[in-house]
């Protein structure tokens, strides 16, 4: 039963590590990486290993994907945005 | 041609780097017994700490955590640095959108609490999981928390400055203190108490507080330097 728990939570975070990178939008890309933490650290929870865990829901869930929502609000939202370098300078000026 | 002299090094330096840590604690009769009964030993009978991971974190391998300190402290001081010149004053921010009452109400709400449970964090950190890297990120996301509802909080970098440094320089004295008193580096010199009180373990509960304050300090910071960068 454990064993089947941690493998379907193994599962659903390479369902959501697939999804940041095919999904075009990159605020859920960046909500789908807060995901994969969030699993993550249940995961370390169940392996035992609680000190690992807190370290994984505050950081990982909470300040990276923050960072990076702000980050998207700075530059562009959508990948397609820019097409060259130009472009992309442009977007984070 | 510069890829492959690229290549070229990385694969000699990879070479030489595998071929000294292959044989790192492989010398000697270490490998036979190892270290981790010698911990679980020491950490029950000699610091009395009831979480192994605190004793082995702060007092055995105390020297690395200074380490860890150290790099998220060039990390903030490197964002800064290169955020300094674009940074808002408070009160004028175009980066996000205002607030809600009802969000604002609730962060008002949720602020103490959770720097509560920060700072419970990692004052139980010899008693319960946690620590003060743990506690310190906890009480950053309650100041993150605040600085997303309200426009006009401000956080002084003046003070956060000091507490990081306070914190940081006494981390060091502890660790010299050790030293001084006939030990290593960061070696406990306080009397230990018993075990599972919130006073015992010696010198380990006062570091972690340090280091909890150091790691709270940093990421407020960092968290308020990003927030408050000029659009243009």
């Amino acid at each position: 039963m454990f064993i089947i728990l941690v493998f379907f939570l193994i599962i659903l975070m390479v369902g959501a590590a697939i999804y940041a990178i095919v999904q075009k939008d990159l605020l859920y890309a960046v909500i789908a990486t807060g995901v994969i933490s969030l699993i993550l650290s249940a995961l370390f929870l169940l392996l035992q290993a609680p000190d690992v865990a807190l370290t994984e829901a505050a950081i990982g869930v909470a300040l990276t994907t923050i960072i990076f929502i702000i980050t998207i609000r700075n530059t562009v939202r959508h990948e397609d945005d820019f097409k060259d370098r130009d472009d992309l300078k442009s977007a984070v000026k | 041609m510069k890829k492959l002299i690229v290549i070229l090094l990385l694969a000699v330096t990879g070479y030489f780097l595998v071929d000294s840590f292959m044989d790192l604690g492989r010398t000697g009769p270490v490998v036979e017994t190892g270290v981790k009964d010698f911990y679980l030993d020491k950490t029950v009978s000699e610091l009395k700490v009831a979480n192994t991971i605190t004793s082995i974190v702060v007092n055995f391998r105390g020297f690395d955590t200074l380490g860890e300190v150290t790099v998220l402290f060039l990390a903030a001081t490197a964002l800064g640095g290169i955020l300094y010149k674009r940074r808002h004053h408070v009160g004028e921010r175009s980066v996000l959108f205002p607030s809600s009452p009802i969000v604002r109400a609730g962060s008002k709400l949720l602020f103490p609490a959770i720097v509560l449970l920060g700072v419970y964090v990692f004052i139980h950190g010899h008693l319960s999981p946690g620590g003060g890297f743990q506690g310190g990120t906890i009480i950053a996301t309650g100041f993150l928390l605040m600085l997303l509802a309200y426009d006009n909080f401000s956080v002084s970098h003046n003070v956060l400055s000091f507490i990081e440094s306070f914190a940081g320089i006494f981390f060091v004295l502890f660790g010299f203190a050790g030293m001084w008193a006939g030990g290593t580096f960061l070696e406990n010199f306080l009397p230990v108490g018993t075990m599972n009180n919130l006073f015992s373990g010696g010198i380990i509960p006062i570091v972690y507080i340090l280091v909890g304050f150091k790691v709270a300090a940093e990421l407020t910071g960092l968290i308020y330097t990003v927030l408050h960068e000029k659009e243009s």
